[in-house]
Formats: structure tokens, C-alpha cells, sequence
């Protein structure tokens, strides 16, 4: 038996960071339960090397034209079709989120989602997952039978596993009319944008910043760590930032090693899809700001004045 | 055209999140219900779908009793009747279970939820629904057009957006984008007195079995008191990240 996992690949045939932390996860399963990993890469052209240093033994590829867009429950016939034990693991991605569902249903599994912390043990399978959004912690268990598991961004990591695995690849019997869903149009943002929900690093503006010119620096500074921007809801709501920057409860969720916040005030709906970020620095020129409550570091200033002395000192500690 | 609109009872955005003292269950004393953030969105849309396009809206809520005043705010925004299956929503496949059927037995062409409730965080419940009646399913729609038996429906994507085109029936869960902010709509005296004589039924609900089982829940770990670093030594910051922290 072997724990299957879904490999997730961009648009640009690269593994997601996601992919990587799902295998990590399957890995950490597999050397408890004496099992091996088994990874799934549909139309990826990246190397397996990638899979094998996080911990698969072997490798299935697909190459399908059939599979080039996304349908949830093409997807999940095939994922369906390669298991051969009674555990499935995917990255909490938009499309394995989408799909998992409907996997657990074709392989009569039980789901659960948005695991944050490796089981704590296998038989039964009991592990942590979020809950009300970042406040709470949910330990869950499955009695018995299969599962599908899906492993939260950034929470239980990357963790490097290297063993000398082998590709196969497999054909599956999946074809355009297993998709209901018809992609007529994809808009994908330039690639060398980071991704926000992976990103280990995230600048983030809220209205303190008084307009979307003002954003320059908050982008300067995120190109210098090597770090996505994001932005607090009024912000996209008002058109200074898009839709898809916006953190917290109603936007997106991160969790990032660091979360740079400049110019937000902290209110709890931000706090919700922000606080599981590992290290949290707040800029704000209110010392009164509920943002310090919940941060590790702050300083007390105009974004203005600080964010640029900011940028110099990244730059000299970078040496650029 | 029939729309059912999926509606989650959740703990208000500003709610302070406590268990009770064994840590088995959340604690709902002092909690004010809202209808959940994202199912808002989708709501807002089957209304203007109504007004422009003549569909009809019913909501669903799978719930006790107590959900009922959430019911009726969402009758007061302008769905036209309300169903709630009456029980405990225990688990995702549970509550798809029962969505499935009142949307298959209503034959409604759209059933619209939200991507995730922001209680049990599950985003589970419309795939369930897709995949338990065989629908089209579009998650994570932040655009939607009804044409004739169809919808496009635009969704996001990592690092992107793609437009999907589907037939009815079709399951579509709706977040921030669906319709903006400021379409969202907050009932109006005539609107919360309609809402009070609106057909809202009670149905009982089918069984499921589940090999899920809660053990417990906790708060995440609070973080220490904040470092304050002066404004006119930014440096230390740079240093404290890189030296204690350890993230650059
Ligand atoms: C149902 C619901 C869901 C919500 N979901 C979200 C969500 O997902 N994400 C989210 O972010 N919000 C959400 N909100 C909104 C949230 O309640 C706050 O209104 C919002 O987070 C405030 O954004 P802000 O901090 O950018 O703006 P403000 O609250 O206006 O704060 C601006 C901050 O900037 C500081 N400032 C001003 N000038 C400067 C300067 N020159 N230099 C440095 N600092 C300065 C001020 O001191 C202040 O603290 C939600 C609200 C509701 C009701
Ligand atoms: N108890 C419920 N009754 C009706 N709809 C629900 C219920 N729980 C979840 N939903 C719908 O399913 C969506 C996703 O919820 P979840 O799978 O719980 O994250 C929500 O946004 C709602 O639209």
C-alpha cells in the first residue's frame, strides 16, 4: 500500500510549493504507518528530482491534453483511478480543494480539510486542522476507512526527505467528456509574481497608506525580501489594490514565516486570516493601534518615513 | 429559472471565539449569528438574478430552530422562501446530504453557496452537493452570467482567473467578487416586515453515517508581548528579524 499524493503543478509545468508541502505531509504518514509515497504529476514538466527530495518513492505522470484545464471531477476520476491504499493527500490549493470532495466521494473516503500539523498518530488518523478561521484549533479523528486529507499552505511546511524514487509514466482513461466544466478563458497574472498564498514572506498596505500611488514602496520593499504583496479589505474594496490581495476572514487566509502589516489598524476580521503568520511586524503611527496586540515587533511612525529607512537597511543587509 | 441559495448561521466576524470548559464543543453563549461572510455574496447575486432575470430564490439552512433569525434576514434581503432541514449541521457530508436533495427535489438550475463557512472552515459542503446529484461545479466564483441553460461563471485561480462555461444544473460557490461590496444589501424596513410572513418550511433530515469524529478544540497559542523598535533605528529591526526571528 502506498499514500497518494497529488502533485500540483503551475501553468508553467513547475511543482507548486504546495505540492512539495503535500508531499512532506504524505511522507510524514508514510514513516509512521510503514508505508511508501506514491505522487501524482499530471502535465508537469518539471523533474521528479523535485518529488523525491520531500519524500516520494514513486512517481506517476500524466500527460493528457485532456487534463490541460481544470475540471473538479476529471480530476478526481483520475486521482480515483491510481490509489492503492486507503489514504489520499492534496494541497489545499483552489483546484485539489475543488476536487477533493468529489474524491472522497468516488473512493468512499472521508474528508478532512486544511490540516495544519502532522497526525499525532496514524491508527486512527488524529490530527490537528484550522478552524474559525485561525481561532481555533480543531483536533479531529477518523475512526476508520479511507481518507482524503488536504494540507493547509505554509502550516506544516516543506520538510526535505530525500530517497531515490522512480517515474513511471501512466495512462488513465479520462477524456473531455468527463469535464461538465468548459475553460474558456484563462487569465493567468505574469509568473514572476509570488503567489500569496505561498509566499514565506508578505507585505501587506491598509488604508493608512492614503492611496494606491503610495504603493511603490510597499512593492520596492517586497521585491527586496523576495515577498508577495497583500493588502487589508477596505483597500480592495476601495480599487486601490485587486480583490485577489486581500487578506483576512473574508479574503484570503496566509500564513507566512513573516507578515509585514503597514498601515493596517489590526481589526479582528484582518487579524483571522493573518494571526497564523510565524513572525507579525506592524508599522503604524497609532501607538494605540490593536495591530501591536498581535504583533512580535512594531514600530510606532508615519509608513511614510519609516518604510523608506526600512528599504535602505534591507539594502544594505542585502548588499545591493 | 430556480436558484437555491446555501445558507450558513455563523459566529458574527468581531466574535470572540471560546470553548467550552472540557474543550469538546465551541461556546455559543454571548455569540450573535450572521449569515456567513462569503454566502452574502452569493445570496446578493441570486437576488439580482431575480430582479433582472426572473429567477426565483429559495434559501436553504441546515439547522436548529435557532438559525431561523438568519433565515429571515435573508428572506428580508429578498430570497422569496426559506427551507430549513431541521438538525444538528454535524459534518459537511452530513449537511451536502441533505442540500442535495431539497435542490434535487425542487429542481432548482442553480444552487449557489459560498467557498467555505467561516466557522468549521470545511469548504466542503458544494462539492459534496455537486458530486452527490452529478452537477457542473464551479468553486471559488468571483463572476457569474445566466444565459438561456447556462452560466459563466468566472473563478479564481492560483495566480489567476479562468471563465468556465457550464450547463444547468450546476452547483457555484460564490466569495468577494461575485457581486462587490457595496451591492451587498442590508434589509430595509419593507423588506424585514416581507420577510416575516414569507413561506419558510421545515423539513427532517436524512441520516448519514461518518467515521469523523471531533476530539477536541484549543486557541492557537498567543504571541508574546510586542518588541517596540524606534522609529529611528529601523536597522534593529532588520538585525532582530534576521538574528531572533530568524525569517530573513
Ligand atoms: C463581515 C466583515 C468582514 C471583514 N473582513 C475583513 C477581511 O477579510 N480583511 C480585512 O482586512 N478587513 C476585513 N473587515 C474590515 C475590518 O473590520 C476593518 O475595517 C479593516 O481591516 C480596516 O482596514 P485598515 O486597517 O486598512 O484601515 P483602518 O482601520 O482605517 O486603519 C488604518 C490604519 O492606518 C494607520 N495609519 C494612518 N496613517 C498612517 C501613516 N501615515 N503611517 C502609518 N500608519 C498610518 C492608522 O493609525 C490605522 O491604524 C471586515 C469587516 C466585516 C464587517
Ligand atoms: N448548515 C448549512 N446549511 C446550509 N448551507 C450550508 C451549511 N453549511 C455550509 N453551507 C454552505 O456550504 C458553503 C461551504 O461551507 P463549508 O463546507 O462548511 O465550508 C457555505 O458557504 C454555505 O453556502
Amino acid at each position: 500500500m502506498s499514500i497518494l499524493v497529488y502533485a500540483e503543478s503551475a501553468a508553467d509545468g513547475h511543482f507548486k510549493k504546495a505540492a512539495l508541502e503535500a508531499v512532506s505531509y504524505a511522507k510524514s504518514i508514510a514513516d509512521k504507518a510503514g508505508d511508501t509515497v506514491t505522487a501524482v504529476a499530471i502535465n508537469a514538466t518539471e523533474s521528479s528530482d523535485a518529488l523525491y527530495k520531500y519524500g516520494a518513492n514513486k512517481v506517476l505522470k500524466i500527460t493528457n491534453d485532456a487534463l490541460k484545464n481544470f475540471s473538479p471531477n476529471a480530476y478526481a476520476k483520475v486521482l480515483n483511478e491510481l490509489k492503492d491504499g486507503d489514504t489520499i493527500v492534496l494541497p489545499a490549493t483552489n483546484d485539489a480543494s475543488s476536487f477533493a470532495p468529489l474524491l472522497a466521494l468516488k473512493s468512499s473516503s472521508t474528508l478532512v480539510t486544511n490540516l495544519i500539523a502532522a497526525p499525532s498518530n496514524v491508527s486512527p488518523f488524529t490530527a490537528e486542522r484550522k478552524a474559525f478561521s485561525g481561532k481555533g484549533i480543531e483536533t479531529i479523528e477518523v475512526t476508520e476507512g479511507a481518507k482524503v486529507l488536504t494540507v493547509l499552505q505554509n502550516a506544516f511546511g516543506l520538510k526535505e526527505n530525500p530517497v531515490s524514487g522512480s517515474e513511471e509514466a501512466v495512462n488513465v482513461s479520462v477524456s473531455e467528456a468527463d469535464a461538465k466544466e468548459k475553460v474558456t478563458q484563462v487569465q493567468q497574472a505574469s509568473s514572476d509574481k509570488i503567489d500569496l498564498k505561498e509566499a514565506e514572506i508578505v507585505v501587506s498596505g491598509g488604508r493608512g497608506m492614503k492611496g494606491p500611488e503610495n504603493w511603490g514602496m510597499i512593492e520596492e520593499l517586497a521585491k527586496l525580501l523576495g515577498a508577495a504583496t497583500a493588502s487589508s479589505k477596505p483597500v480592495a474594496d476601495i480599487g486601490w489594490r485587486p480583490h485577489s490581495e486581500h487578506v483576512g476572514q473574508t479574503g484570503k487566509a496566509i500564513s507566512p514565516k513573516l507578515y509585514i502589516a503597514i498601515g493596517i489598524s489590526g481589526a479582528i476580521q484582518h487579524l483571522a486570516g493573518v494571526n497564523s503568520s510565524k513572525t507579525i511586524v506592524v508599522i503604524n503611527s497609532d501607538a494605540e493601534a490593536p495591530f501591536f496586540k498581535s504583533a512580535d515587533y512594531g514600530i510606532v511612525g508615519d509608513a511614510f518615513e519609516v518604510v523608506p529607512k526600512l528599504i535602505e537597511e534591507v539594502k544594505k543587509y542585502k548588499g545591493v | 429559472m430556480k436558484i437555491l441559495v446555501c445558507i450558513s448561521s455563523v459566529p458574527d466576524t468581531t466574535a470572540k471565539i471560546n470553548f467550552t470548559a472540557d474543550g469538546k464543543e465551541f461556546d455559543k453563549n454571548g455569540v450573535q449569528f450572521v449569515i456567513n461572510p462569503h454566502d452574502e455574496f452569493s445570496l446578493t447575486k441570486a437576488v439580482q438574478l431575480q430582479e433582472t432575470q426572473g429567477a426565483t430564490v429559495t434559501v436553504v439552512t441546515v439547522g436548529d430552530v435557532s438559525v431561523e433569525p438568519v433565515m429571515r434576514k435573508a428572506l428580508a434581503i429578498g430570497a422569496n422562501d426559506a427551507i430549513r432541514v431541521n438538525a444538528d449541521a454535524r459534518d459537511g457530508f452530513f449537511v451536502a446530504t441533505q442540500i442535495a436533495k431539497v435542490a434535487k427535489e425542487g429542481g432548482y438550475d442553480i444552487v449557489l453557496t459560498g467557498k467555505e463557512s467561516i466557522d468549521y472552515n470545511g469548504g466542503e459542503v458544494p462539492g459534496f452537493v455537486a458530486g452527490i446529484l452529478d452537477y457542473g461545479f464551479v468553486n471559488g466564483c468571483v463572476g457569474l452570467k445566466v444565459e438561456g441553460n447556462a452560466v459563466e461563471a468566472i473563478r479564481e485561480i492560483d495566480g489567476g482567473k479562468e471563465t468556465v462555461s457550464v450547463q444547468f444544473p450546476v452547483v457555484i460557490a460564490g466569495q468577494k467578487g461575485l457581486v462587490e461590496e457595496t451591492e451587498l444589501r442590508i434589509p430595509n424596513m419593507r423588506g424585514i416586515m416581507a420577510a416575516r410572513t414569507k413561506p419558510l418550511s421545515v423539513v427532517e433530515a436524512e441520516q448519514t453515517s461518518s467515521n469523523l469524529k471531533v476530539v477536541g478544540y484549543e486557541k492557537p497559542a498567543s504571541r508574546g508581548n510586542v518588541t517596540l523598535i524606534d522609529k529611528d533605528n529601523v536597522g534593529e529591526l532588520v538585525r532582530l528579524l534576521h538574528e531572533e526571528a530568524k525569517v530573513i
